[in-house]
């Protein structure tokens, strides 16, 4: 019963980067960059008008006011579109037929995650074009250019956010998934403070919750560079690249963790 | 004999409520093979299991227990996918695709070139009769039936050995229908065989070679079509129909056969006898009454009757 045109089926590569890609087109059609022109209007503004407010200062400003809203954007992006990335699928029953073709539920999982972060990426860009040029427009000179390392690691940052998106997802409706990556987000940008915290409590059981709590929340205090970046300095290369390290480690666990959920799930 | 389908014990629960520890029985210890190069019905009333026989097969759910082969791999192998094609009931797909990217994608996931995805989407898409100014909308702007196309040709596009198809009749005209019959009909030529399920009675009578039906789960029936609706255990009956004649009279003449059954109609009558020597009995009688004969025929219990028994 050998069929002679029977099709082997595509690479895991092949199929991880085409699901990549259409999550992309997705993004686009469903108009998530149009948080940009909004962006973009934002820093026009600032451009304009922050000069009589903070004479001298307007090139700080526009870059501690900028990366600020560079990741407010994005982690909007990361949480409301990383937590329906997969339910929206389920939901909407798009998967039967995808996984009644030759795919794993891993290059699934992996393709869509890679695709919304293509789509931040473009953002992040995007954005940073736009601070940049704004900060040029008000003389601001080299900042322009040394405020990169700080969106470096503010896109390593909403790389792990939605990765954290992704896998609440995975077993809990979108607007719980929702709400506790946005604890997440929150808690993690303070999570020295968690460490702080457990120091000054009496109680062991006390001092090992908030311990363990310090180990597993991601440490997301480490990609904050904006005040940094705002006085012309830039990541140290050690810096970056134990941000990086970290990043990749801890997106890892967590892609792992949704996976193994994510293939025990019934699709009714 | 080997089989290109093999379902052994298959049973399915799901857990209901809150707590989730009611457990409902979906698919009840069904055990069913399907031969190669034919097509195969799958019936069955609402909620008597088939959408989760097919959901299994297609690994979009995890039996609670028992075991299932297509090509001689394991349900749980998505690489055998490669060689399988499936059309969901009532299909959704990226609205936010057209028509052409949808095929494109599919195309890609099997790894195709370019040239081979644009020539089997614009070969399929004919096939299944979507007119090619709609290959370029988005799918948002698509009918039912429309996208029940798009959802049979997506099926196809790796010209698989057996394709799945859950209602493919299912939002489609009475001109629709006869063109995806065609379809159907065409690829059984072809070799490729069809697992069907449908609730539309009619088309399971003109296509399929065998059925199985299901009821509350468990498998009621199943074997050759025409086999089950001969021997059912049904006494077999012939409709005899003349024209003319005085249908009075021949009323009278036919009221000694036994299990004789009389039906007028505009000049003429219809009559059901139960055994083949009172055949000659009414066409006696219809001859002296003046009227004559159009046909004899034997009925057949129809696929519905049969059917209904099996579901009830």
């Amino acid at each position: 019963m050998a069929n002679p045109n029977a099709v082997s089926g595509a690479s895991t590569f092949k199929i991880i980067s085409t699901i990549a890609r259409n999550t992309f087109r997705e993004a686009v059609r469903d108009r998530v960059l149009y948080n940009l022109v909004i962006f973009v209007l934002l820093i026009t503004a600032s451009a304009i008008f922050l000069g009589e407010l903070t004479a001298g200062h307007e090139a700080r400003t526009i870059v501690n006011l900028g990366l600020g809203a560079m990741l407010v954007f994005g982690a909007f992006i990361s949480i409301f579109v990383g937590v329906s990335l997969v339910s929206k699928e389920i939901e909407r029953r798009t998967i039967y037929a995808i996984f009644s073709k030759p795919i794993g539920r891993g290059e699934f999982i992996v393709g869509k995650y890679l695709g919304l972060c293509l789509t931040l990426l473009v953002n992040v860009l995007v954005m940073g074009i736009g601070v940049s040029l704004a900060i040029l427009a008000v003389g601001g000179g080299s900042l322009a250019l040394t405020i990169w390392g700080a969106i470096a690691l503010l896109y390593l940052e909403l790389a792990i956010l939605t990765a954290v998106a992704i896998l609440f997802s995975s077993f809990s409706s979108p607007a719980l998934s929702a709400l506790l990556t946005f604890f997440v987000f929150i808690i993690g940008n303070f999570t020295q403070s968690l460490k702080d915290f457990a120091l000054t409590i009496g109680s062991s059981s006390g001092k090992l919750f908030f311990d363990v709590l310090y180990i597993i929340l991601p440490n997301l205090s480490f990609y904050s560079f904006r005040t940094n970046a705002a006085h012309g300095e830039l990541p140290s290369a050690a810096l970056l690249g134990g941000a990086f390290l970290y990043a990749m480690v801890y997106i890892g666990i967590l892609l792992t963790v949704t996976i193994l959920i994510f293939k025990r799930r019934n699709f009714k | 004999m080997s089989y290109i389908i093999e379902i052994e014990n298959l049973s399915k629960d799901y857990e209901v409520g809150f707590w989730k520890k009611k457990k409902v029985r979906a698919l009840d210890d069904l055990t069913l093979n399907v031969e190669a190069g034919q097509i195969f019905g799958f019936l069955g009333g609402n909620g008597a299991g088939k959408t989760t026989t097919i959901k299994i097969l297609m690994s979009l759910m995890f039996p609670t227990t028992g075991t299932a082969r297509i090509l001689g791999s394991d349900i749980s192998d998505f690489k055998m996918h490669s060689r399988i094609g499936y059309c969901p009931e009532n299909p959704y797909f990226y609205d936010y695709l057209k028509a052409r990217e949808l095929m494109n994608y599919f195309g890609e996931l099997f790894g195709f070139d370019a040239a081979k995805r644009n020539r089997k989407t614009e070969e399929l898409l004919t096939k299944v009769g979507l007119d090619e100014k709609d290959w370029n909308k988005q799918l948002r702007k698509f009918s039912k039936g429309m996208l029940q196309r798009v959802g049979l040709a997506q099926s196809l596009i790796n010209e698989p050995e057996i394709v799945f198809l859950d209602e493919p009749m299912s939002g489609l005209d009475p001109i629709g229908r006869r063109e995806i019959r065609e379809l159907i009909a065409e690829l059984r030529e072809q070799g490729t065989t069809v697992f069907m399920s449908t609730h539309i009675l009619s088309d399971i009578e003109a296509l399929c070679d065998n059925v199985a039906i299901l009821r509350g789960g468990k498998l009621a029936a199943t074997g050759n079509l025409h086999e089950l609706l001969t021997d059912s255990g049904e006494k077999q009956s012939f409709e005899i129909t003349i024209k003319g004649g005085a249908a009075e009279n021949l009323k009278d003449s036919i009221a000694g056969i036994a299990g004789a059954i009389f039906a007028a109609k505009p000049n003429g009558a219809n009559i059901n006898v139960l055994d083949e020597n009172d055949i000659e009995k009414v066409l006696h009688a219809t001859r002296e009454a003046g009227g004559s004969l159009v046909s004899v025929q034997p009925v057949r219990q129809s696929l519905e009757e049969f059917f209904v028994k099996q579901t009830e």
